[in-house]
């Protein structure tokens, strides 16, 4: 085991952790450890771009911005963090820029914009440009972009360092965080990262979906290191299924290509979103978009000898256009499909793509013990957090915009507290927790496959707490994942050695999205309403009376060391907006 | 040599029958295995599998690891050519796995699935990427302005100027390219192709005011002049980038000093 001392400790090297790392090198000794190489991560499968009201091609503002955030979210969105987001966006947009992002541009010269889902003139007025773009490669522009600014900068990297544990120290009473424990993947030594403060910026966990946009490894490694811990998870039902995945794969085809005219059409060539949704049609925000898909399907409306499937039509545009400002995608369906998009229509389903919920924190990055209580020296960023400027559900663009916003919030706060207090005493053997995980997976001779309980987890989060649901369908979900941890207990692998052991790793991976999955049914369970990502059959209706107020998840350990989950509740934060019916 | 052969009762979870019409075909993959934990020496190793031919390469190697070889080790990530993991040589080429389909791979005979060459293998399919990304770094690839005011908005950039380079934006850092090079193999100092795309990005990025300095670092006795316009480059790479012709547009660029 080696032990190292750092002011500021980042996990994760996408979008947010970057960005954060870029604000804390320059302010305090930042190591950034990373399961990936830093260009590898899910940032850069985002594509249709950041929201910023430049008001560049048409008039916009911020407060249009501050509000569609809010409505996007179903009202569950703390609207002081909302108005953060929105305020900050256009430093953030022009802060890239100078950084040398090559953005997409108008004739004049300046950031091009284009109209994305749920983003609005004057409150819901008609579709606005807000959206910075790059071709349909945004994130990766991005990713490249903050890579080759920590390079500048000279950020130190520990590519292939899985963060497995989170190290808390209780201080005359209060939890303070006094690092984390991380595994090498090239050689599996442990290493403990002694520091004064801690940034989670690892990304989302899709990865408990089967047909899902999510990379193999988003797979929720900070959420669960800290809900063992003992510390909550917020908003966890809430989950964003994306409308246009391609058929079967889940690959993302971008909202842009409904921002660039792109039109969904069920098996008839009817336009079905003009039915739903009359004013924002195909540009209504995703949960209903990828409702008013499923309606269409279950109505027997679907496309494909099954029925199982709509199509995203781009035929009607010209290929010029599509080869300008959609080069990426119309190529995954050439490449994944064999498809020709100038034309063909492309087939889709909705695709799980993003969760709102994750760990709580306040405007600065600082993380949550329960309600109102920060941990000190804890941050977390990006996916992995909940602000919540998302709420219900997430407004397309506005995840890149958070990663930079708040990642950039949270690097300057922790390298600024760092400055501010002294190394917190590690616990006594640091590393004991997975030291113990990983010689149980190495010596174990069960008899139960990760990829066996990995499908199955899969299969029953599709079949049970998609798009629908109801109290039946997650007490399945429920009921299945219980099996499935237990039936984990008895996993084994085939890898025993320790050089680049990634069968371990999936083990491991797989243990955090059964802790995961489990608090994202129990939560959906307890939540009757229909709210955003959220619905209800059985309870269709938004019921702002018991249920405006976001899920706080805690793992509770009884005497005899049984494990089960807490729920309990924090009031949403308004300031400017009353809830209102919701129509696109 | 022993052939790991899944049982079709065992072939669960993907592929999907269904997708398509296309029926489920028995496919040999001949991987270059290598693991000194075990032996200094690599060895091929054959796995037989039932898959539908119009999944990726990077679907085969999951169902391998899943179902029959968990110890077989590689790098992947996003599974749809955007992050740049898992770049390979497969039937004698280099390409990512993800992006690979088995019907265009020949599949009737054996497939081949390698390291990629020019970068020390540490096991299996994973090579040290470090030499890869020094060569990234010496090329100073970030933003370079001289300006003591920074504007408040963005710079201005006509759509002109950022088409000129917008073929190198694209990499994404995969080293297909660069293991795809002979001189790469034969003299490790050689920068290689993809230093030199994401040198060309700033050079011929309007913005940027560090031109001279990169081609000075390129004019080096291992910079641009070492490449032979062979083309492997342009071939390999998973984004379309036309590497071949941004290394002679930086020759060019040396010569004339003007970009």
């Amino acid at each position: 085991m080696k032990i190292h001392k750092y002011d500021t400790v980042i996990v994760g090297a996408g979008g947010a952790g970057m960005r954060a790392a870029i604000e804390s090198t320059k302010r305090s000794r930042t190591a950034v450890l990373t399961k990936l190489y830093p260009t590898r991560s899910h940032t850069g499968a985002a594509q249709g771009g950041m929201a910023a009201a430049l008001a560049n091609v048409e008039e916009d503002n911020w407060e249009w911005h501050t509000f569609d955030t809010v409505k996007g979210g179903d009202y569950l969105v703390d609207q002081d963090a909302a108005e953060i987001l929105a305020k900050e966006a256009i430093d953030s947009v022009l802060d890239l820029e100078k950084m040398g992002l090559p953005f997409n541009r108008t004739p004049d010269g300046t950031i091009d914009q284009r109209r994305f889902g749920g983003h609005s003139r004057n409150h819901g007025e008609a579709p606005v440009r807000r959206s910075c773009y790059a071709a349909d490669r945004t994130g990766h522009m991005i990713l490249q972009t903050l890579y080759q600014n920590c390079v500048k900068e000279g950020v130190e990297f520990f590519n292939e360092f899985y963060v497995l544990d989170q190290l808390i120290t209780e201080v005359d009473g209060v939890k303070k965080s006094a690092g984390v424990v991380a595994y090498e993947l090239a050689t599996g030594e442990i290493h403990v990262f002694q520091a004064k403060s801690v940034i989670y910026a690892s990304g989302g966990n899709g990865k408990f979906f089967k047909v899902t946009s999510n990379a193999h490894t988003l797979t929720g490694d900070g959420q669960a290191a800290v809900y063992r811990r003992g510390l909550p998870l917020e908003d966890m039902e809430f989950f964003q299924f994306h409308p246009t995945g391609i058929w079967r794969m889940g690959i993302l085809l971008t909202e842009g290509a409904r921002g660039e005219g792109g039109i969904l059409r069920n098996k008839d060539g009817e336009r079905f979103m003009e039915k739903y949704a009359p004013v924002m049609k195909d540009l209504a925000s995703r949960d209903v978009v990828s409702r008013s898909i499923y309606t269409e399907i279950r109505e027997g409306r679907g496309c494909g000898p099954e029925g199982d499937h709509v199509y995203l039509d781009l035929t009607h545009l010209p290929p010029e256009q599509l080869d300008a400002k959609l080069p990426d995608i119309t190529e995954f369906a050439r490449t994944y499909l064999g498809i020709e998009p100038y034309t063909d229509p492309i087939p889709i389903q909705p695709t799980a793509h993003y969760a709102m919920g994750g760990i709580p924190t306040n405007v600065q990055g600082e993380v949550l013990a329960d309600n109102t209580t920060v941990v000190p020296g804890l941050y977390a960023a990006g996916e992995v957090a909940c602000v919540s400027v998302h709420g219900a559900n997430r407004l397309g663009t506005n995840s890149l915009l958070d990663i930079n916003v708040f990642g950039k919030r949270a690097g300057i706060a922790a390298a600024e507290y760092a400055h501010t207090t002294d190394f917190v005493e590690l616990p006594e053997d640091p590393e004991s927790f997975v030291v113990g995980q990983i010689e149980r997976l190495r010596s174990s001779t069960g008899t139960e496959r990760v990829s066996e309980i990995r499908r199955e987890l899969q299969e029953t989060m599709d079949a049970n707490v998609m798009v629908f649901r109801t109290e039946q369908t997650i007490k399945t979900a429920v009921e299945k994942i219980a099996e499935l941890r237990e039936r984990y207990l008895n996993v084994s692998v085939q890898d025993k050695g320790k050089r680049f052991n990634t069968d371990l790793l999936e083990a491991i991976e797989l243990g955090n999205l059964l802790d995961l999955a489990e608090v994202m049914a129990v939560s959906a369970l307890a939540r009757k309403e229909s709210r955003g990502g959220h619905y209800r059959e059985d309870y269709p209706n938004r019921d702002d009376v018991n249920f405006m107020r976001h899920t706080m998840a805690y793992r509770e350990v009884g005497d005899d060391g049984s494990e089960s989950i807490r729920l309990d509740y924090k009031p949403v934060v308004q300031t400017r907006y009353q809830p209102m019916e919701r129509k696109y | 040599m022993a052939t790991p052969v899944m049982d079709k009762a065992d072939a669960t979870g993907s592929p999907e029958p269904g997708f398509g019409d296309s029926p489920y075909i028995t496919a040999t993959f001949r991987i270059r295995r290598f693991n000194p934990e075990v032996s200094a020496e690599a060895t091929w190793e054959d796995f037989q599998i039932e898959i539908d031919p119009k999944e990726r390469v990077l679907d085969a190697l999951h169902k391998i690891k899943w179902e029959l070889d968990g110890t077989l080790t590689f790098r992947r990530s996003c599974a749809h050519g955007i992050c740049g993991s898992d770049a390979m040589r497969i039937n004698g080429k280099n390409r990512l796995a993800c992006k690979t389909l088995i019907k265009d791979l020949n599949p009737e005979k054996p497939i081949t699935v390698e390291a990629i060459k020019g970068l020390t293998v540490l096991k299996d399919l994973i090579v040290d990427m470090e030499p890869f990304f020094q060569a990234y770094r010496d090329v100073m690839p970030f933003l370079i302005t001289k300006e003591t005011n920074e504007p408040t908005r963005e710079r201005l950039q006509s759509a002109e100027d950022r088409e000129r380079f917008d073929d190198t934006t694209k990499c994404i850092l995969c080293a297909a390219c660069t293991s795809s090079c002979p001189v790469f193999w034969n003299d490790g100092q050689y920068f290689g192709p993809a230093a030199i795309v994401n040198a060309h990005r700033f050079i011929f990025d309007s913005r940027d005011e560090a031109g001279e300095q990169r081609l000075e670092v390129l004019n080096d006795r291992d910079g641009v002049w070492r490449c032979r316009t062979t083309f492997n480059c342009t071939d390999a790479c998973p984004r379309g980038i036309e590497v071949t012709k941004a290394i002679a547009e930086v020759k060019r660029a040396l010569i004339t000093r003007r970009f």
